[in-house]
């Protein structure tokens, strides 16, 4: 092949340059995997002389080498029930009205600008709305029900996206099939939209979940308490009827705010009991991102529109 | 449009470039079969056949477009003369190849930029950047495109707020900019009202007193208004060459009348 | 014969008809919930906020060069807050925007299609890692590293919260660019290959351009990510309001300020209190115009394309 000296010249400049910059994208994401690698290896470096089962079963101490996460997990786990339980409807609902119901006028407009403006709002934002509106002006407490409605509050946005794509993923034929054999749209919604659209729901509210599970900013705006040696009442007794709510307007604490607290500690050994909660931590939203990712990879390798 | 006596034995005539046992694969599946095609120095070459027939497969042969797609593999030869190097070989540098031979795609594809530095793309990556080259190259490639008049006093505008037809019209401007020795046109028109289409018609017949033309068409009548050589393609195989009125007047296959006269396709 | 069934059929419809109406109902309030949360947050944050500026002046707020709230003498610039919260997003950004463009050209035009399929989890994965744990890795790790390098760092400083933080929002930036890019259509990309262009050339020269709005959108919602981040300043750059611009200063930010304020046990009511409002209604204003202006140049590409 002929061209030009000159020309040929170019090309291989231009070739090289190619070369370079594929150094430099792999140099980004090994920045990105290193990080990453350097984070967990120093969790585990710091704190995996700390986890023992007594780790999971004590609850916090003065003494470091005694002190352990359960009024912080039991605490963690009951606030993301309440999150989960109200999250999940409202902003499934939503979506599915801004998908399936709303007609394209202003006031659709102005809730999408709405919906994206607070998936931008800083979470310490969110506290403040706790504190000023469910502490303060509700008279919640800084309990865990304030704290479950902040965190749903939060992740609204990732559950009402997720929602929304999942839904606009369904072909349009479908509905049309529905509507022909005389379905009403809420049918047709019920019976075909959203069972079909459930794994891609179910993935973003697994990511928005695993968002609330690691948030520190809002609940420490509320007030949580940072050192608890009580767990909040069970919420089933042996004598009728049954079921107990006292729990939700329990004081608690969570795992982001007994890491923050032992972060905050000049002595070395509670750093370590830091490290080995935020292991925890770490590995309990990895799993819920692993989890949500490979049902993503399930959705896109079953369904064939 | 070629007279009987215009029209000599085309084995007299110069070659740009030939296919030679030409295959093509999709990762498993043959697109093209052992193709055997010559491209004349300086003639229009039309390639028609129904859709899938592996016309624009072939097209994208000459400038080893596939190779920017996984699974794709090449069997036989291209050859470009009067160099004689085979296209398709592995030492040979895709880049090279695109730079010297030009494409024109089915929609129109501007770049996001000036309607300047659309036509000066091609020189600009080549390491052209004295203002003054780069002025007259892409007035001359305008002024060849037929789109000089209409652009002149707007060369700084995006390229995308131009019309359809102006925006194909430029899309071939920037293909001759760089003064390629074979022009690649896959179905040109086929995103054009009738207008700009007539006007690109134009456009190729005024350009094959310089350059080789392969354009790729699903219009018959198109073909046969522009070309001067015709191959008709059908399922990856090549069914017949020939002058434009052998092929649509005198088949020799029974396949290519039954598909010229509409009786199929 | 004639009228019964018809009637019977008019009676079904319209019940049928109240029911569809009722769920677009409850499927509506529910998108109001969104619009409720931030009526609420703007009305709890203005109506705090208010009570703070009938006892500070606006001018003071604004222009005072110290941030004492808690001292006999009062002081109330926010300038001083301010000024963290720009250092700080700043050096994140510095790493942020250049490693997450890196990547993303990578990953959407030079990454075979597996090198591309097992980063984008582990970015997505990265992003899912709490931000307390990074504010943990940030004052435990990043810190003592740029210690060997220049001794006389503090041990909280913006710089080490800054980097990390740039860390955390590379998945951030790279993942949205990368879509960007991505949505450019192909023939675009031909059309610049056919003439011999590279693929570094055809991704500077002509993807990146049509993707500018996308680009734009991503590094704009990446610096309302930065201002708004919490923990990682809260826990590495210490809480010690700051007027200072200088990388290697402690210094407080307005979020971490607001942490500080809300950890402690302030009376409701107080000044020391309604200034957290005050900072938060800052940080609110400032993320909202980067959000705005983020959502408006998505949707101007997501037209485009």
């Amino acid at each position: 092949m002929s061209v030009s000296e000159g020309l040929r010249a170019t090309i291989t400049r231009a070739k090289r340059n190619d070369l370079i910059f594929v150094g430099l994208g792999i140099a980004a994401l090994l920045f990105a995997a290193s990080t990453f690698v350097a984070l967990f290896l120093d969790m585990v470096g710091d704190g995996m002389s700390r986890l023992n089962p007594g780790f999971f079963t004590e609850f916090a101490s003065r003494r470091a080498e005694r002190a352990g996460i359960l009024a912080a997990w039991v605490g963690t786990f009951a606030v993301m029930i309440v999150t989960a339980l109200v999250a999940v409807p409202i902003g499934v609902a939503s979506g599915i009205y801004l998908e399936e119901y709303a007609p394209k006028n202003k006031m659709t407009a102005l809730i999408e600008i709405n919906i994206n403006n607070l998936a931008g709002v800083p979470s310490i934002v969110y506290g403040l709305l706790a504190l000023g509106l469910f502490v303060h002006t509700f008279g919640l407490g800084a309990s865990v029900q304030t704290a479950g409605l902040t965190l749903a509050l939060l992740i609204l946005p990732v559950v009402i996206v997720a929602t929304r794509e999942a839904i606009r993923a369904v072909p349009g034929s479908i509905r049309e099939a529905a509507y022909a054999l005389g379905a009403t749209r809420w049918q047709m919604v019920s019976d075909h939209v959203l069972p079909y659209s459930m794994p891609g729901i179910l993935t973003g509210v697994i990511i928005g979940l695993s968002r609330a599970i690691g948030e520190t900013a809002p609940i420490v705006t509320i007030g949580a308490v940072t050192f608890i040696a009580f767990l909040p009442p069970a919420p089933v007794t042996s004598s009728p009827p049954f079921l107990n709510f006292d729990w939700l307007s329990s004081p608690f604490t969570a795992m982001p705010i007994q890491i923050f607290n032992w972060t905050s500690r000049p002595e070395e050994a509670f750093q370590a009991n830091a490290s080995a909660a935020a292991l925890v931590l770490v590995v309990m939203t990895l799993l819920m991102n692993a989890i949500a990712i490979w049902l993503r990879y399930r959705l896109r390798r079953n369904l064939n529109w | 449009m070629n007279d009987e006596q215009k029209k000599p034995d085309p084995s007299t005539l110069e070659k740009k470039a030939a296919a030679l046992a030409l295959n093509f694969f999709y990762g498993q599946k043959q697109a093209l079969k052992n193709i055997n095609l010559p491209i004349y120095d300086r003639k229009v070459t039309a390639l028609i056949g129904p859709s899938g027939c592996g016309k624009s497969t072939f097209l994208r042969c000459f400038n080893r477009m596939h190779d920017l797609y996984p699974g794709t593999r090449y069997e036989g030869q291209i050859r470009l003369y009067p160099d004689d190097v085979n296209l398709l070989d592995k030492a040979v540098d895709p880049i090279e190849v695109r730079m010297r031979l030009s494409m024109v795609f089915q929609k129109p594809n501007p770049f996001p930029k000036s309607i300047f530095e659309n036509v000066a793309y091609g020189l600009r990556i080549r390491g052209e950047k004295r203002r003054s080259v780069l002025m007259d190259k892409v007035e001359e490639a305008l002024k060849n495109a037929a789109l000089w008049n209409e652009v002149k006093d707007r060369l700084d505008e995006l390229a995308t707020t131009l019309s359809g037809g102006q925006q194909q019209r430029l899309c071939i401007a920037r293909s001759l900019a760089s003064e390629p020795e074979l022009l690649l046109f896959d179905e040109p028109t086929s995103a054009l009202d009738p207008i700009a289409t007539a006007s690109i018609e134009e456009l190729i017949h005024q350009l094959r007193e310089k350059i080789t033309i392969l354009i790729v068409t699903h219009n018959m009548q198109q073909a046969a208004r522009v070309s001067d050589f015709t191959a008709y393609m059908y399922l990856g195989d090549l069914i017949e060459f020939g002058w434009t009125d052998d092929v649509f007047f005198r088949p020799k296959e029974k396949q290519t009348e039954d598909y010229i006269t509409g009786r199929f396709g | 014969m004639s009228q019964a069934p018809i009637a019977g059929r008019l009676a079904y419809r319209r019940s049928r008809h109240i029911r569809e109406q009722i769920i677009e109902w409850l499927l509506l309030s529910s998108a109001l919930v969104a619009v409720a949360t931030t009526v609420g947050i703007v009305f709890i944050l203005v109506k705090e906020s208010l009570v703070f500026f009938g006892q500070v002046s606006i001018i003071d707020f604004l222009t005072d060069s110290q941030w004492t709230p808690l001292f006999s003498d009062p002081h109330f610039g926010i300038w001083v807050l301010l000024s963290g919260t720009l250092t700080s997003s700043a050096i994140a950004l510095c790493v942020a925007i250049p490693v997450g463009t890196t990547l993303a050209i990578y990953l959407s035009e030079f990454a075979s299609a597996r090198v591309r399929e097992t980063a984008k989890p582990i970015l997505e994965l990265l992003a899912g890692i709490p931000t307390i744990v990074f504010g943990y890795f940030a004052l435990f790790f990043v810190t003592p590293l740029l210690k060997i390098i220049y001794p006389e760092l503090p041990g909280f400083n913006l710089l080490s919260a800054g980097l990390v933080m740039g860390v955390m929002i590379v998945p951030y930036i790279s993942s949205i660019s990368e879509d960007a890019m991505r949505a450019v259509p192909m023939s675009l990309r031909e059309g610049a290959y056919a003439m011999g262009a590279t693929r570094l050339q055809v991704a500077l020269n002509v993807v990146v351009p049509a993707a500018f709005s996308g680009l734009a959108a991503a590094y704009i919602l990446g610096i309302s990510r930065a201002v708004g981040e919490t923990m990682i300043v809260a826990v590495a750059a210490g809480m010690q309001p700051n007027l200072t611009f200088n990388p290697t200063d402690q210094a407080a930010t307005i979020t971490a300020y607001i942490v500080q304020v809300a950890k402690g046990d302030l009376p409701h009511g107080s000044v020391g209190y309604q200034t957290i409002f005050a900072a938060g209604l800052t940080l609110f204003l400032l993320t909202l115009v980067f959000n705005l202006m983020g959502y408006f140049l998505r949707k101007r590409f997501r037209e485009e394309y």
